[in-house]
This record gives structure tokens, C-alpha cells and sequence, in this order.
């Protein structure tokens, strides 16, 4: 897997390359602004990207709006955002048309060796990794619909689907076995209103409407 | 026990008066015979028109004339009233700044004619000039007689050789005469002075008070100076705490962030460790990552960068969904408010929901941001247990101090058993 890493503080910069070395990327460059990483990315043509949202020059959404071209121009990149606040709307944005091999976390997780690689892999590997605050953002905006009727629980299964985890990994954050999971979610999808005909893609559609962002 | 008043220079110059040949005495005499002509001129301006106009009376031979004359009579007498008094107003101040050294600020701005007939800026002056201009002028001719009476009845048995002797001027040789001619004479010259100071001070006080700026527009000017300089001090805190903000993510905060993933990458891939040095390791990395967490919470509450880059909606969707219970939160504000503004209106929300998170005991709650033209209303309904008072100090006192440095209004509901209702309302320009 190789992977491109974006980010101005130099002494983050370095701290990322390592551990994305240990985690088993090549990092195949390194930069500190959003222009140098078009450039690099369209010509190592890497599998992962990892970029920071607020860059040089006008230190706002450089970063961000890198990754939006470099979804459109190399479908087959993944992109991880890691940024010092995560906030819904640039969460729709990036998961507009496709959701895989994207991720939005807050620059904080890296902290979190072990999940925040678990979520490198995820993105790498055609999933997603969405924060838990933006996933929480998103439930603010909610109005009066059928989610109202999830248990906390279940909300719980759905908090950890919408972040991009699989049966097993929610059984694992959640402490419980994954037949457990497996009646969670049958549970919600026959509260969403999602038929068995619909196959795999219910629970694409769950999280989606979960999320708020228009399927 | 009562002090002995010591006899400095200005007690005895208060008791027996500026001597005649005094600077003060000088001064105040030129003060007051410069005045005469104009305070003259004040009386003339509103009765020579109407003289005016009643010799004109007979020319006003049928209706329409009549009419007509009233007329433009009516509007050249507003104009000559409004121009006129400015005019005179001009002289007198310029006299008081000549002569005593008073100056008075400009009246108001000139204005039109009908504004000028409505402010009351015009009809302190015509007080001034009508009113209390002819008393001045009295105490000003009554100065000048007792100065050139004085001086001529000093003078005059001295040149008695050269009058006549059937001349009413000529009091004669006799001593009698002479010495009360003096005596009167110098006693006329020892009063002018105070007198000239009296109609002076008069003079002086009468037109601070009414060709100076009106107490109404005094008032103005302090509320608009004070509107400026609060405006300047919260727009300085705003920046300020923008500024710490920036320095605390771009320094301390990424510096953090690459201690806390290094600690972390070194649990990760180093598996000979002692296991002594392995919780070490372990409770290292739990502590800087702990220092992170209050770091971002300290700058949320300071001035988070989401508000300044992404406006009140996204920061507040931030704040609503980090709360202990579940938040709905509703917008409908098109555009920015103020940053200031924004600023205050993100604190209300993040106060109010600390509240009802310690409190209120209550199951949701829920974030209303509304624009009305200049307004930014924000509501917040908890359905709590209620009883929530303003007075009891704490968190809303602060929320009310915030609201009210920037001429916000706040509102609380919250009868006991609930709900609460708390709504602020935000002009959207300081």
C-alpha cells in the first residue's frame, strides 16, 4: 500500500510518516500544502491519502478541497481528512456520490495508535472511517422520523456502522457477541423500513439515512 | 471649631473686588461693553420684521395680497430668525473666546429650516439673544455708566478752571462739593469692577447654558463616544481570543498531537519492554492524551476555529452533539452575524446546555437560531424539572452579563417541574 501524507506542521508531518511505516505503508512522499499534494498525487498515483484540512496559504479548507479533486480525478485513491474539528456539512461533502475509501477524523485520534491505524487500513482497503463527533453532528440535525424508535442500543450499532465498522468490529467496541449485533441490526432494519429484497445494501442504506445524507 | 479663612489674595479680591486698574477689571469691562452692540442687535432681529411688517400692513390692499405678503413676510422672518440667531450666535461665541477665553462647542450641525424651527437648539439661542440678551445689556449700560460717571466726576472739579462758570458740568471750587464729587466719583469707580465681573459671569453662564451644546445633546455625544470605545473593547477581546486560539493549535496543541502519536507508536512497536516500562509507557500516553482532550475543550470554550471559518451552525451542531443528552438543533439564519455577535451567541448555547447538563436533570433539549432583519434570536428548551432563577448567581448571570455588553436581551422561563425556555436576542452589527 502506498500512501502520501499532506500536512504543515512539520513535526506531525514526521510523527505520521513513522507511523504509517510501522503500520506496513510506503510512504511514497511527504508534503506541507495542498498544491504540492495534487501535484504528487497525480503523479505517484498512490492508494492512500492522508491530508490535513487547514493548510497554507490561507490556513482554512485547502486540504479539504484537495481531497474533493483528488476523489473526482483518482476514483481508485482512498482519502483520509484529519482535521483540528470535525464538522458534518464537509462530512456530506466528501461522502456525496461514493463512501468508499473515505475517512473524516479528528486530528486527535492519531493519538489512538491502534484505532487510528485499524481506520488507515479501513479507508485503504475501500471503507470508511467517519468520527464519532461527526456522526453525532449529524444525529443534532434530525427531525421527528423513524430513527426516534431505535433504543439507545441500537442507535449505538448505528453510531458504529456509520463510523465504517463491520459486524465483528462493533461486537468488539461494544463488548458483546457478534449474533448480538446481528438481531441489533435486523431490529433497525425492520424499523427504517428496509426489505429483506433490498439485500446487502440495507445497510448502506441505514447508515445513510442515519447520516442524513441524501441517498 | 471654625477655621480662620486665611486672607489669600482671592478671598480679599472676592471681598473688596478687582481694583480699577486690574488686568480682570479691564478684561471684564471689554467683555461686557463689546457685548452692548450685539445684544442690541438680538432684541432688534425679531421686532424690526415685525415693524416691518406693520407699515407693510397698509399696501395690503385686497385678499390674495394679503395673503401673499403674510406670506413671504412669515418665511424671510423664519429665515432671518434662523440665520440671524446663528449669526449672532457666532459673534457672541467668537467674543467669548476673544475675551474671557470660553469656548463653547458648536451648537448642533446646521440644518434645514424646518428642522432648525423644530430642534431646540434654535430656541435656546432666540432665548439667549430676546430674553436674556436685554438684561445683559442693562447691566452693561449701568457698568459703563459707573465706570464714565467715576472717572468724569474724578476729573471734572480738576478742570473747573476751564468750564464756564453757568456750566451744569462746572461744580464750582466749593471743598464740600469737590469732596463729595470725588468720594461719589471713586466710590462709582470702586463698584464698576465687580460690576463688570457680575454681567460678565452672568453673561458667560447664560451663554454656556443655552448657546452651548444642549444637556440633550451632550448626552448624544457621551453615548456615542461610550457606543465607540465599548464597540473598540469587545472587538479587542474577540481578537484576542481568536488570537490565543490560533497560537494554542498552532503550537502547543500539534506539539501535543506528536507527543501523545509517539508515546502511542512506541507501545505499539516495542514488545521487548519490561513490564514495568510498559505501564509507565501506557499511563504516559493516557495522560497526554488527556492533556489533548482539555486542550480542545479549553479552546472550544475560548473561541473555536469552526465558528470563525464555518459560522454559528456548524459550531453550534459541534456543541449540541458533544452534550450529555440528545440535542436537536434548528437554524434558520441566512448569512453572518458580527464575529463579536457570533461569538456571543455560540457562548449563550454552550453556557445553556452546561446548565441543563448540570441542573436540569432533563431528557433532551432543544436549539432554536433564528434571523429576524438585525436580530439573531436564540431559544433553548430543555424539558427539565425548572425552577431555574437568574438571580441565584452562577452560569446565567454570565450568560447575562455576555448578552448585555453587546445590547442583547435575555429571557428566562422556568417554572418549577419545567420546562425551561431561555431566549436571547442579538442585534447582528455591534
Amino acid at each position: 500500500m502506498r500512501a502520501v501524507i499532506a500536512e504543515d506542521s512539520v513535526l506531525l508531518r514526521a510523527g505520521l510518516v513513522q507511523l504509517l511505516g510501522a503500520a506496513g505503508f510506503e510512504v511514497v512522499g511527504d508534503v506541507g500544502d495542498a498544491e504540492q499534494l495534487l501535484a504528487l498525487t497525480a503523479e505517484v498515483r498512490p492508494d492512500l491519502v492522508v491530508t490535513d484540512v487547514r493548510m497554507p496559504p490561507s490556513h482554512t479548507d485547502e486540504g479539504m478541497r484537495a481531497a474533493l479533486t483528488i476523489r473526482q480525478n483518482q476514483p481508485q485513491t482512498a482519502v483520509l481528512l484529519l482535521s483540528q474539528y470535525v464538522e458534518e456539512r464537509h462530512a456530506a461533502k466528501l461522502l456525496t456520490g461514493r463512501t468508499r475509501g473515505v475517512g473524516y477524523l479528528l486530528k486527535d485520534r492519531v493519538a489512538d495508535v491502534a484505532e487510528f491505524v485499524e481506520a488507515l487500513h479501513r479507508v485503504a482497503g475501500g471503507g470508511t472511517a467517519l468520527d464519532p463527533e461527526v456522526v453525532a453532528q449529524l444525529l443534532v440535525r434530525r427531525q421527528s422520523d423513524p430513527l426516534d424508535q431505535l433504543t439507545p442500543r441500537e442507535r449505538e450499532v448505528l453510531s458504529l456502522m456509520a463510523e465504517g465498522r463491520s459486524n465483528a468490529g462493533i461486537a468488539e467496541a461494544m463488548v458483546v457477541g457478534e449474533s448480538a449485533v446481528a438481531k441489533h441490526i435486523n431490529n433497525i432494519f425492520s424499523k427504517l423500513d428496509l426489505s429483506a429484497a433490498d439485500g446487502d445494501h440495507r445497510r448502506v442504506l441505514a447508515v445513510l439515512r442515519f447520516l442524513g445524507v441524501p441517498a | 471649631m471654625s477655621a480662620t479663612l486665611p486672607a489669600s489674595p482671592r478671598v480679599r479680591r472676592r471681598v473688596l473686588g478687582d481694583p480699577p486698574w486690574s488686568a480682570a477689571a479691564r478684561r471684564h469691562t471689554a467683555f461686557v461693553v463689546a457685548g452692548l452692540p450685539v445684544h442690541a442687535a438680538g432684541l432688534l432681529a425679531p421686532v424690526a420684521p415685525l415693524a416691518l411688517g406693520l407699515v407693510l400692513v397698509p399696501l395690503a390692499v385686497n385678499l390674495t395680497v394679503m395673503l401673499l405678503l403674510t406670506l413671504v413676510f412669515g418665511v424671510s422672518y423664519a429665515l432671518l430668525l434662523t440665520h440671524g440667531f446663528v449669526l449672532l450666535t457666532r459673534v457672541q461665541t467668537s467674543r467669548l473666546a476673544a475675551l474671557l477665553d470660553i469656548r463653547l462647542p458648536g451648537p448642533a450641525v446646521r440644518r434645514g429650516l424646518a428642522q432648525s424651527l423644530r430642534s431646540d437648539v434654535l430656541w435656546r439661542q432666540a432665548a439667549y439673544h430676546v430674553a436674556v440678551g436685554p438684561g445683559i445689556a442693562l447691566g452693561g449700560l449701568l457698568t459703563l455708566g459707573a465706570w464714565a460717571c467715576g472717572a468724569g466726576l474724578l476729573v471734572l472739579p480738576c478742570a473747573a478752571w476751564a468750564l464756564p462758570a453757568t456750566s451744569p458740568l462746572n461744580l464750582g471750587a466749593h471743598p464740600v462739593t469737590v469732596t463729595a464729587g470725588w468720594l461719589l466719583g471713586g466710590l462709582l469707580l470702586f463698584v464698576a469692577p465687580p460690576l463688570a465681573s457680575a454681567v460678565a459671569r452672568l453673561d458667560a453662564a447664560a451663554a454656556r447654558a443655552l448657546l452651548g451644546p444642549g444637556r440633550a445633546h451632550e448626552l448624544q455625544l457621551r453615548v456615542d463616544h461610550l457606543a465607540v470605545s465599548r464597540a473598540a473593547l469587545l472587538a479587542a477581546a474577540d481578537t484576542e481570543r481568536r488570537r490565543i486560539e490560533r497560537d494554542l493549535h498552532d503550537g502547543v496543541q500539534q506539539r501535543l498531537v506528536a507527543l501523545a502519536m509517539k508515546l502511542g507508536i512506541a507501545r505499539a512497536t516495542h514488545p521487548g519492554l519490561t513490564p514495568e516500562l510498559k505501564d509507565l509507557l501506557g499511563e504516559v500516553h493516557a495522560e497526554a492524551k488527556e492533556a489533548l482532550t482539555e486542550l480542545r475543550d479549553l479552546v472550544r470554550g475560548l473561541h473555536p476555529a469552526v465558528l470563525d471559518e464555518q459560522g454559528l451552525d456548524a459550531a453550534l451542531s459541534g456543541i449540541a452533539a458533544r452534550a450529555p443528552f440528545p440535542v436537536r438543533l434548528h437554524v434558520s439564519a441566512e448569512g453572518r452575524a458580527a464575529p463579536a455577535i457570533e461569538a456571543v451567541a455560540y457562548f449563550v448555547v454552550s453556557e445553556a446546555l452546561a446548565n441543563i447538563a448540570k441542573h436540569a436533570q432533563a431528557a433532551r433539549a432543544d436549539v432554536h437560531l433564528e434571523r429576524h432583519a438585525d436580530v439573531l434570536r436564540v431559544t433553548v428548551v430543555d424539558d427539565g424539572i425548572g425552577g431555574a432563577d437568574p438571580g441565584r448567581g452562577t452560569g446565567l448571570t454570565g450568560l447575562t452579563q455576555r448578552v448585555s455588553s453587546v445590547d442583547g436581551t435575555l429571557m428566562i422561563s422556568s417554572p418549577v417541574g419545567g420546562p425551561t425556555e431561555i431566549t436571547v436576542e442579538l442585534p447582528c452589527e455591534l
